[in-house]
């Protein structure tokens, strides 16, 4: 059996995955094996190591402009193709998008219903009510109650003072 | 706390049998952290790495359960061989101990809590309870958790919660699992069946090292593989319920065993005590595996009750690094084997032989119907036998 990654040598490492009853299977030779840090204390990615096989044999994907950068860290996309691991916690806006389907996959739901740190508790708390105001606000000022507007206003200007 | 200290004191978990200690040894329940806007450890650069450890190494050893004497120490400053001990004890994960500049594990004295600084994560929070104990583990990981996240920003998301460098942490950050001690269903041929049942429910069954390792010594770990989209206590419910079914099915498998096919057991256990009263060169994998044996045999009344700590802390002192540590120079594989069998010889001395009397109306044989009583935390050193 030969190496699916180089083609060239014989496979002496043979890695199956089975996740839902889907069963994929990769054979790789000493070399690529090392290469692609199977053997590494410091675990990878066994996920993208099937993906990423079998893009490379399929083409080469180009580096090209329409991959998404993490202004924080310089994160892309193809980064997280290739480790399966993200670059920091600012990755998750730009890359969250297309992070639903894996995670529907990985995980019982997409949407985390658990523990809240008390700081980000608090923040939400004050994001729903300014939101709740700006509704307000344009209900005030369609109806023409310009001093009801007024004051909503200035509990919304309030708001945005204290949250800096 | 030195090294040195840490080394001699057993953990607090390791010196006591728990809940369902003749299955359950330990339960662990790890949190995953991360601070907001500095690139996760495994992208990071090390004045990053360097960075966030300077920041959060203050806020740690403030901690009540760290103050005094904790053990704290940066894994590039450790000597390999003592970070594979805290690999051995589980306090580290391997991933850790291969760690460089910026990475630290700080441990508790009573080394219930550890915490490992730039792993795959900015912070991870462990606590190993003895026995069957996933809520007071996650209790105090979770108190930790509440104190640090005063002075540090995290990184979190209302719609991904907790974010982690690996997505497959998202959410509660959470990991909880219990190593449990299976001989029952392994000599049953039952074990298979098991771990299929038990993966079908979302539950990930490993072996003694976590991920990607064999089974050694009939010890399996248990864990949720979900951390999204559920809540901590949903999570660590279904997990106990889970493990709780099987400890039902371990214990019949035991009972079984002693009734129908008693010459199989004893021989299994005195082949293992032979083998390890005897020897003089014997490795790890072969060491454990009998020592699982007699733990079995001391859970059945082949041997006297007591002798099950013994048992375990020698699961934990055979292991390569801690024997290695001992010595005085380096040692080579079989100088390692030759030492090993000399400190079972020398162990076992107290321990009897296998009571031969097995049949199945022995007042020592476990109950079956007296371990669904799982919501009262007995006191630690009562075994499930003596109720």
């Amino acid at each position: 059996m030969t190496c699916d990654s180089c083609t060239a040598k014989e496979a002496t490492v043979f890695l199956h995955q089975s996740v839902n009853g889907q069963v994929h299977k990769v054979n790789l030779c000493e070399e690529c094996a090392q290469e692609k840090g199977v053997t590494n204390p410091t675990g990878f990615a066994l996920t993208d190591l099937f993906e990423g096989i079998g893009s490379e044999q399929k083409s080469e994907t180009p580096q090209n402009s329409m991959d998404e950068v993490c202004q924080t860290c310089g994160f892309t996309q193809t980064d997280f193709k290739k480790t399966g691991r993200l670059g920091c916690s600012d990755c998750f806006e730009i890359f969250g998008a297309g992070l639903e389907g894996l995670l529907k996959a990985m995980h019982k739901g997409t949407r985390h219903v658990g523990k809240v740190p008390a700081r980000a508790s608090e923040e939400k708390a004050r994001e729903d009510q300014l939101s709740d105001l700006k509704v307000a606000l344009e209900s005030a000022v369609t109806e023409e109650r310009y001093e009801d507007a007024a004051s909503i206003r200035d509990q919304i200007q309030q708001l945005a003072k204290t949250a800096e | 706390m030195k090294f040195a200290a840490l080394l001699k004191r057993s953990a607090d978990w390791m010196a006591v049998t728990g809940q369902h200690g003749d299955i359950v040894m330990t339960s662990r329940v790890r949190l995953a952290r991360n601070i907001e806007g500095i690139p996760f450890p495994g992208w990071a650069k090390k004045d990053d790495r360097v960075a966030i450890l300077e920041q959060v190494r203050n806020r740690i050893k403030e901690l009540p359960q760290m103050e005094d004497d904790a053990f704290a120490e940066e894994l590039n400053k450790l000597a390999p061989i003592r970070k594979q001990v805290l690999v051995e004890r589980h306090l580290i994960s391997r991933e850790q101990a291969a760690k460089g500049a910026g990475s630290a594990a700080i441990i508790s004295p009573s080394q219930t809590l550890s915490i490992m600084i730039n792993e795959e994560d900015h912070l991870r929070l462990q606590s190993i309870q003895p026995g069957l104990n996933l809520n007071k583990a996650y209790d105090l990981v979770d108190r930790v958790d509440t104190e640090l996240e005063k002075s540090l920003h995290y990184a979190f998301d209302n719609h991904y919660g907790y974010l982690t460098a690996c997505p497959t942490n998202l959410g509660t950050g959470m990991r909880a699992s219990s190593m449990l001690h299976l001989p029952g269903l392994v000599l049953g041929d039952q074990i298979n069946q098991v771990i299929q049942a038990v993966n079908k429910i979302g539950l990930a069954v490993r072996g003694l090292y976590g991920e990607g390792t064999e089974a050694l010594a009939n010890l399996f770990q248990v864990s949720n593989q979900h951390t999204l989209g559920e809540r901590e206590g949903e999570i660590i419910a279904r997990l106990e319920k889970v493990i709780l079914q099987i400890i039902n099915h371990e214990r019949n498998a035991r009972q079984k065993l002693g009734e129908s096919k008693p010459e199989k057991l004893m021989d299994h256990v005195g082949r293992a005590y032979a083998t390890l009263c005897f020897s003089h060169i014997i490795e790890s994998k072969e060491a454990l595996n009998h020592l699982s044996m007699l733990r079995l045999g001391t859970d059945m009344g082949l041997f006297p009750k007591e002798r099950a700590a013994l048992i375990d802390s020698l699961l934990m002192g055979i292991q390569p690094a801690h024997m290695q540590i001992k010595a005085k120079g380096k040692l080579a594989a079989e100088e390692r084997d030759t030492l090993r069998a000399e400190i079972l010889r020398g162990q076992l001395k107290c321990l009897p032989e296998p009571d031969t009397l097995l049949s199945g109306n022995d007042d020592s044989q476990p109950d079956s119907e007296s371990e669904s009583d799982d919501n009262t935390f007995d006191s630690p050193s009562e075994s499930i036998d003596d109720e």
